[in-house]
């Protein structure tokens, strides 16, 4: 784990200190909200519906146990004792009060964490494979990258006022995890012909109101070119990106608007001016950041007390067929503690929860833990060994539940339970979601199933990528929620298809039954998953089961 | 023809703690909505906002449809009535906290 440099330690106490002096003159009066709000959004608080939001930075989704505590301290002085972990790897507190949040930012400063670039026209919390450094499938660990990226872009002075907010996403791994077709820029590391690891970087990914799967630029860029290029597409999207209309200067409009052709030949062109500026400098500190990401020590242990519960404990089965992945190395496992206990708030975790897992990642996991943007908490190296007695310390913490990957295993944005952009509410949509199949004792056998619930068009919810998509939006005055079918959030990235007119808030929840039901139905056989089922047979059956009135009518 | 106008109240967020706050007849900042002045003229809609962009502990003071009830105005839309009672998913905010200005 990257551990901060004096630099870096002074930058960020710099950074609180200023913004202790300006919460200060804000509430002295001295700063209008005018004045204020850009101050106070460069430093992650937003005003919300109820109250004011601070969202903290994980940057990559890395955090240790020390800092998990003190998210937790936070948590239990500052706030009301839960954190809502976020799609794009942060964390919100939702109660904070304005004078008290420069204290937290100074407790977040001693565990080297921050609130920095967590908001405004700028790059955004780097996000990365949750997976990164342990996965099976992996080429190479990539967040060494996205470090070098964070600290390139933290206070990069030709890159604090931007068209627009602009994310970066990146993966060591065939398999994409971390959305890469839907930001600004994916990183997705591909091998060349001679083996080499480069990346292949795809362009003007993104949802919100204009989804779109994100165009590749560049099927290899070689490591060592990957900053200078980096660069090169925020300098030509810096310069080109509409300033007008918020709603067309993402780089995903730039892209349609410039065509891949003559964005792609600008972003060549400005890549050959700044690449020999770089001087190697780049490759020198990403070396050293390398080495701070090494790999534990895994251990030589014996795994037959694995197989012996696994078989004996139906419970500690049901949890390992579900929440385990495969580990590099093969006497270990990913585990993924799910945040999405039935009826709970998708991401929340409360101070408890957040110190057990800290406790348990000392015990178990070599001290590492990961936020992933799919709002679970990931160990990512547990020997076989010591998965038993991990499950057990779990039971009864309320993160037990054997449903990563499943219907229960929802992605919501906090929608208008909390956030002022809201057009409709998600969390209690969600929570009926998981509640109902979970009453129904179907969701393993319904098998891999993403659904993704945004409260309002920008999606911060993913649902254009979920496999069943569900939007919330405003009707006259009433909530109304839109399903979107068939997205796919993966290296198969597609934007998912509107099924028909939207559906009231008490219908919603039924309505998923009946695209669940025609799913069981129609599907060829238990092997065949609710995506694959899709592709192959398109909107038609589950628009049907949708809207059995139209059937009807068309039928009179 | 330009809309009827339709009753507002004047609201807008705590400077120092961010709660929710209506704006009363008296230029006081409740925290209750059955307290806010109920506005049904637009010009004075339009004043009354002015006073409330004015004040110093206010913050993103806007006009919200509401309606004459039993004990005050009332709000229309559900974000505000989200608005006097807190999140959904936890019993935190106005709902379990006591109304006092």
């Amino acid at each position: 784990m990257y551990n901060y440099t004096d630099f870096d330690a002074d930058f960020v106490r710099t950074r609180t200190a200023q913004f202790a002096a300006q919460v200060a003159r804000r509430i002295d009066g001295s700063l209008t909200e005018d004045e204020f709000r850009p101050l106070r959004l460069m430093n992650g608080v937003y005003l919300q519906l109820h109250a004011y939001m601070l969202r903290v930075a994980i940057p990559y989704g890395s955090i240790n146990p020390q800092q998990m505590r003190t998210l937790a301290q936070i948590a239990d002085t500052y706030d009301k004792g839960y954190g809502h972990f976020t799609t794009r790897q942060n964390i919100q507190f939702n109660w904070p009060k304005l004078v008290d949040i420069p204290a937290i930012l100074s407790d977040l400063a001693d565990v080297g964490m921050h609130a920095i670039q967590t908001s405004g026209n700028t790059i955004r919390n780097v996000t990365a494979d949750h997976f990164a450094g342990a996965a099976a499938d992996e080429i190479e660990d990539p967040r060494p990258i996205a470090e070098l990226l964070r600290q390139w872009s933290t206070d990069h002075p030709e890159f604090q006022f931007l068209p627009r907010k602009f994310k970066i996403a990146i993966t060591g791994s065939s398999t994409d995890r971390a959305v890469t077709r839907a930001h600004d820029i994916g990183l997705r590391m591909v091998r060349n012909d001679a083996g080499e690891p480069g990346f292949e970087v795809i362009v003007g990914g993104g949802l919100g109101r204009t989804p779109l799967v994100g165009t590749t630029v560049r099927d290899f860029l070689p490591k060592a070119d990957l900053l200078p290029y980096v660069e090169a597409v925020l300098s030509v999207y810096n310069m080109l990106g509409r300033r007008d209309n918020k709603y067309k200067a993402r780089i995903k409009i730039t892209l349609h608007e410039t065509g891949k052709e003559e964005l792609s030949r600008l972003i060549e062109e400005r890549f050959d001016e700044l690449r020999p500026l770089f001087g190697g400098n780049d490759q020198a500190l990403l070396d050293q950041i390398t080495a701070a990401f090494s790999t534990p020590e895994l251990r030589q242990a014996d795994t037959s007390a694995y197989a012996a519960f696994y078989k004996a404990d139906p419970l500690f089965r049901s949890w390992a067929d579900t929440n385990l992945a495969a580990h590099k190395h093969p006497d270990y496992r990913i585990v993924t503690i799910s945040l999405k206990a039935h009826g709970a708030t998708p991401g929340d975790a409360t101070s408890a929860q957040m110190r057990l897992i800290a406790d348990l990642a000392e015990r178990f996991g070599h001290s590492e833990i990961r936020i992933s943007h799919e709002q679970n908490v990931i160990l990512p190296h547990v020997h076989l060994s010591d998965l038993p007695a991990l499950h057990a310390a779990l039971r009864g913490s309320g993160l037990e539940t054997a449903n990563v990957g499943l219907i229960s295993d929802i992605i919501a944005c906090p929608g208008m339970d909390y956030c002022a952009l809201a057009t409709a509410r998600s969390i209690p949509v969600a929570q009926q979601i998981a509640t109902r199949f979970d009453a129904l004792k179907l969701e393993h056998d319904i098998g891999p199933l993403k659904i993704k619930i945004s409260g309002c068009i920008n999606a911060c919810g993913h649902h254009h990528v979920g496999h069943i998509g569900i939007l919330g939006l405003d009707r006259a005055g009433v909530e109304n929620y839109q399903i979107t079918l068939g997205g796919d959030g993966s290296e198969t990235a597609v934007i998912g298809e509107r099924a028909g007119p939207g559906f009231a808030y008490d219908e919603i929840v039924p309505a998923i039954e009946r695209i669940i039901a025609a799913y069981l139905e129609q599907r060829q056989s238990p092997a065949e998953t609710f995506l694959q089922a899709y592709r192959r047979l398109g909107l038609a059956p589950f628009k049907a089961a949708l809207y059995p009135d139209e059937g009807k009518r068309d039928a009179a | 023809m330009s809309r009827a106008f339709t009753p507002k109240v004047i609201t807008a967020n705590d400077l120092l703690i961010g709660d929710v706050i209506y704006l009363t007849a008296d230029d006081q900042w409740s925290r209750d909505h059955a307290a806010a002045e109920l506005i049904e003229d637009e010009a004075h809609a339009q004043l009354r906002l002015l006073d409330a962009q004015r004040t110093k502990n206010a913050v993103g003071a806007y006009l919200a449809d509401a309606k004459r009830g039993a004990h005050g105005p009332e709000p229309v839309h559900f974000r505000e009535a989200f608005r006097t009672r807190g999140p959904s998913n936890y019993a935190h905010g106005k709902q379990v906290e006591r109304a006092h200005v």
